[in-house]
C-alpha cells in the first residue's frame, strides 16, 4: 500500500542540496523528485531522494549493492505498488504532475514511463506479440498496418529488425540474450514513453551484446530520457551525461558524469569510484 | 593468518579418508537401494491387485450365448398385434425341440430356464422389428442364465455331488448335449457396455452407470473449474494477505481433507431436503461431487499461478497493462496446464468417489441409462457397490469387470491430463 505524503520531511535527516538546479541550468527536466522516502514495513529504504532527471539524456544511478538504486527507480513508474508493505512518501514529477496522485492512473504512467528488467523478459509470444502488445492494450495503433507499422518502427529504432525480420511469428524466448533484451527495449519504445528505466540491462549479458545495448541507449536517447542502473562504472561513464552515487539509502551525490568520475565532491564518492568499497 | 597455514596438509590418500569416502559411497548405494525397493512394493501391490481384479473379472467379458431356431407360428403371434404374442412357449417348444424324449410339464418348464429369463423379450423385440418372420422361423442367439453361464465358464465343478451344485446331472446333461450341437458360444458380452443393470446378472451392464458418471462429471466440472479458477485467482491476485485471509486458505486446505460422506451429508441435507432436488439424480450427485473437487482446484490452481515467474508479471505491469490484463493475457495462459492437469486429477478422485453418492441414494436399482442430469441413475463406483452386494454367483466377476471398467477411465483422463500438459506446456 502506498500512501501519498507530500509533507514527508518527518525525520530530522537534512534533505541534500539539489545539484541538478545548479548544473542543469537551461535543461528541461523531465522529472522531478523531492524529499522521497521508501520504507518496506518498518525498515526505511530510501531517506529524502531529491534529484532532477533532465530530458532526453542518460542518468545513471550508480552504488553498492543494497544501496536502493533499484528501489528509487521503480518508485518511478510505482513499481513498487506491488511490493507488500511498501510505502512511498515525497514528490515525483512528471510533466508538473505528481504520479502518486490517486487521480493519476497507474497505466497511464506505466505507458509513459516504460521499464526494462534486468534479466531479459519477453512474454512467450511471438516476437511481434511482444511488441505489438503495449499499442494493443493502451490503443495506440488501431488497424492491422497500423500496428505493424508501430512494430516495425520499434524494432528497427531498438536495432533488432534486420536480424527477426525474417521469424517475426517465432518465439520471442528463442532469441539470444542480447536480443531478447533489445526485444524488451522494442517493446518499452512501442508504446511511446517519455522516460525510459533501465534495471541493471546489461548484467545477464556477454560483453559484445552489452557493447550493442549500449551503442542503442546512446541512440535512443535523442528522443527519450533514460535513467539506467547499473553497477559497471565504465558503463555509467560510457553511456550516461550525469550519475548519481546511492549509498546506504542516501544520494550522496549527484552531477555531471565527467565530473562525478573525475572530481566527485564526497569522499564516499571518491571511494566507490576508486574500488575502496563496493 | 599464520596459524592458518601452519596446519599440516589434508593427506586426500590416508586410510583414513578412503574409509570414509567408502562409508559415503555406500550411503549414496543404501538411499539408493531403499527407493527401488519403495518402488517395487507400490508396483508389486498395484500388480497383485489388478491381477486379482482381472482373474476374477475377466470372465464377464464374455457371455455365454444360445442359438434358438425359433418357430414363430401365426398361432402364437398375431400379425396385428405382435407385440402380445406368446413367446416364452415358442422359446419353450424351441428347446424342447432338441429334447423329444421330455414329456413331463416340470422338465420342460426346467429346461426352458436354459435361456434367460428375458429372452422373450429379446424374440419379441425381433419380431416387432421385422414381422414378416411371422409364419416362418427366426433364428437368434440369447444369453443363457447364470448358472448355466457359470457351468460354461467352469465356475461349477460337474464331479461335486449333485445337491452341492445349482444344476442337476439333467440340467448339465441337457447343457452338454446343446453343446454338442454347436448351439453355445461366447462371444464378447457387448451388453457389459450397452445394458443397464438388471436383477439378471447374464444381462446386466454398466451403460446405465456410465452415462451417470458422465452426467455427474460435467455438472461437477461445469460448477468446480469456473468457481475454483476464480476463487484462486482472487485469492493469488487480489486478496489482501491478512488474518481473515489465511483463515481462508486454512480452512480451504482443511475442506480438501475433509471425508466425502459429510459432503454427502451435507448434500442430503442441503440439496436434497432443503432445496428439494430430486434423489438419485446425477446433478445433485455432480453438486455433491463439485464441493470435493473444489478446494483441490483451487490448491492446484493457486500453485501453478505461483509458479508463474515473477518477471513476467512485472513485464506486463511495466508495460502498463492492468492487473486483469496481466492475469488473463499473461498469467492464466501460462498456468494453464497445470490448472487443467489438476482439474482432470480432481475429477478423476471425483469418479472414484462413492460416499457421497449413496447417501444422495445414486445407488438406486434403475434399469435404463439416464436420460437426463435430473432422471434417477447410478454411477459407475455406486454401481460397483450395489453389484459386490448381490448375492449371485455372476455379479462376483462383473463386481471384478466393473472396477476395470472404472481403472480403464481413470487412465484415460490421466492420459489426457499428461497429454493436455504436454500440448499447451511453453517455456520462458
Amino acid at each position: 500500500m502506498n500512501e501519498l505524503t507530500t509533507a514527508s520531511l518527518e525525520s530530522g535527516v537534512p534533505a541534500p542540496a539539489m545539484p541538478a538546479l545548479e548544473d542543469g541550468a537551461g535543461e528541461s527536466v523531465a522529472m522531478r523528485v523531492r524529499d522521497a522516502c521508501v520504507f518496506y514495513g518498518d525498515k526505511q529504504a530510501l531517506f529524502d531522494i531529491s534529484i532532477d532527471i533532465n530530458a532526453c539524456s542518460v542518468t545513471s544511478l550508480i552504488g553498492p549493492s543494497g544501496c536502493g538504486k533499484s528501489t528509487f527507480l521503480r518508485c518511478l513508474n510505482r513499481m513498487n505498488d506491488t511490493i507488500e508493505g511498501a510505502r512511498v512518501t515525497g514528490e515525483f514529477l512528471l510533466g508538473g504532475r505528481d504520479i502518486y496522485d490517486p487521480g493519476l492512473d497507474v497505466v497511464e504512467l506505466r505507458a509513459r514511463v516504460g521499464m526494462v528488467f534486468q534479466k531479459p523478459n519477453p512474454f512467450p509470444k511471438s516476437i511481434f506479440e511482444n511488441v505489438a502488445y503495449g499499442p494493443r492494450i493502451h490503443g495506440i495503433a488501431r488497424s492491422r498496418a497500423d500496428l505493424e507499422e508501430v512494430v516495425v518502427g520499434s524494432l528497427v529504432k531498438a536495432g533488432l529488425f534486420e536480424e527477426v525480420k525474417d521469424r517475426l511469428l517465432e518465439p520471442g524466448t528463442g532469441l539470444s540474450g542480447g536480443q531478447q533484451q533489445r526485444l524488451c527495449i522494442a517493446r518499452a519504445i512501442a508504446v511511446s514513453p517519455e522516460v525510459i528505466l533501465m534495471d541493471e540491462p546489461c548484467s545477464a549479458l556477454d560483453p559484445i551484446a552489452t557493447a550493442r545495448i549500449e551503442e542503442l541507449i546512446d541512440e535512443l536517447r535523442a528522443n527519450y530520457t533514460i535513467i539506467i542502473v547499473t553497477h559497471s562504472m565504465q558503463q555509467a561513464a560510457r553511456v550516461s551525461q550525469r550519475t548519481a552515487f546511492f549509498h546506504l539509502g542516501i544520494l550522496v551525490e549527484e552531477g555531471e558524469t565527467s565530473h562525478i568520475f573525475t572530481n566527485p565532491d564526497d569522499e564516499r564518492t571518491q571511494d566507490y569510484i576508486t574500488g575502496r568499497f563496493g | 593468518m599464520t596459524e592458518i597455514s601452519a596446519r599440516a596438509p589434508v593427506n586426500w590418500s590416508a586410510p583414513s579418508s578412503e574409509s570414509r569416502r567408502r562409508r559415503r559411497h555406500a550411503a549414496d548405494r543404501r538411499l539408493q537401494a531403499y527407493g527401488l525397493i519403495a518402488i517395487s512394493i507400490a508396483i508389486g501391490l498395484l500388480a497383485i491387485l489388478v491381477m486379482s481384479l482381472i482373474v476374477t473379472g475377466h470372465s464377464a467379458f464374455v457371455q455365454t450365448e444360445l442359438t434358438l431356431r425359433l418357430d414363430i407360428s401365426a398361432d402364437r403371434v398375431k400379425r396385428e398385434d405382435p407385440a402380445s404374442g406368446d413367446y416364452r412357449a415358442i422359446i419353450a417348444d424351441a428347446l424342447a425341440a432338441h429334447f423329444l424324449e421330455i414329456d413331463n410339464p416340470r422338465d420342460r418348464r426346467a429346461l426352458a430356464r436354459i435361456a434367460t429369463n428375458n429372452a422373450q423379450f429379446m424374440v419379441r423385440d425381433a419380431v416387432v422389428a421385422d414381422p414378416s418372420v411371422i409364419g416362418g422361423t427366426l433364428t437368434l442367439p440369447v444369453p443363457v442364465s447364470d448358472p448355466y453361464d457359470q457351468l460354461n465358464k467352469g465356475y461349477i465343478d460337474p464331479d461335486l455331488p449333485e445337491e452341492q451344485r445349482r444344476l442337476s446331472d439333467l440340467e448339465i446333461g441337457w447343457f452338454n448335449a446343446l453343446a454338442d450341437k454347436g448351439l453355445i458360444a461366447a462371444p464378447f458380452n457387448w451388453g457389459l457396455f450397452v445394458n443397464a443393470d438388471s436383477r439378471f446378472p447374464e444381462l446386466a451392464g454398466l451403460s446405465g452407470a456410465i452415462v451417470g458418471s458422465f452426467y455427474a462429471l460435467l455438472v461437477c466440472f461445469l460448477i468446480s473449474f469456473p468457481v475454483g479458477i476464480a476463487a484462486a485467482v482472487y485469492l493469488e491476485e487480489f486478496a489482501p494477505r491478512s488474518r481473515a485471509s489465511d483463515v481462508l486458505e486454512v480452512n480451504i486446505n482443511n475442506l480438501a481433507a475433509v471425508p466425502s460422506i459429510v459432503f454427502g451429508l451435507l448434500g442430503l441435507a442441503v440439496f436434497l431436503n432443503f432445496f428439494g432436488l430430486p434423489r438419485s439424480a446425477p446433478l445433485v450427485g455432480g453438486m455433491v461431487l463439485s464441493l470435493m473437487t473444489l478446494p483441490t482446484i483451487i490448491i492446484v490452481t493457486r500453485a501453478a499461478l505461483k509458479a508463474v515467474p515473477p518477471s513476467l508479471r512485472e513485464a506486463a505491469l511495466g508495460m502498463g497493462a492492468s492487473k486483469h490484463q496481466m492475469i488473463a493475457h499473461h498469467v492464466l495462459p501460462l498456468a494453464l496446464p497445470g490448472i487443467l492437469t489438476g482439474t482432470i486429477i480432481g475429477l478423476a478422485q471425483a469418479l472414484g468417489e462413492s460416499a457421497p453418492l449413496l447417501l444422495i441414494g445414486m445407488n438406486a436399482f434403475v434399469t435404463s441409462a439416464p436420460g437426463g442430469v435430473l432422471d434417477a441413475s447410478t454411477a459407475l463406483s455406486t454401481q460397483i457397490f450395489i453389484w459386490a452386494d448381490s448375492p449371485e454367483r455372476g455379479f462376483v466377476s462383473r463386481t471384478s469387470a466393473g472396477i476395470l471398467v472404472l481403472l480403464g477411465f481413470l487412465i484415460v483422463m490421466n492420459l489426457i491430463a499428461i497429454i493436455l500438459r504436454r500440448r499447451f506446456e511453453r517455456k520462458w
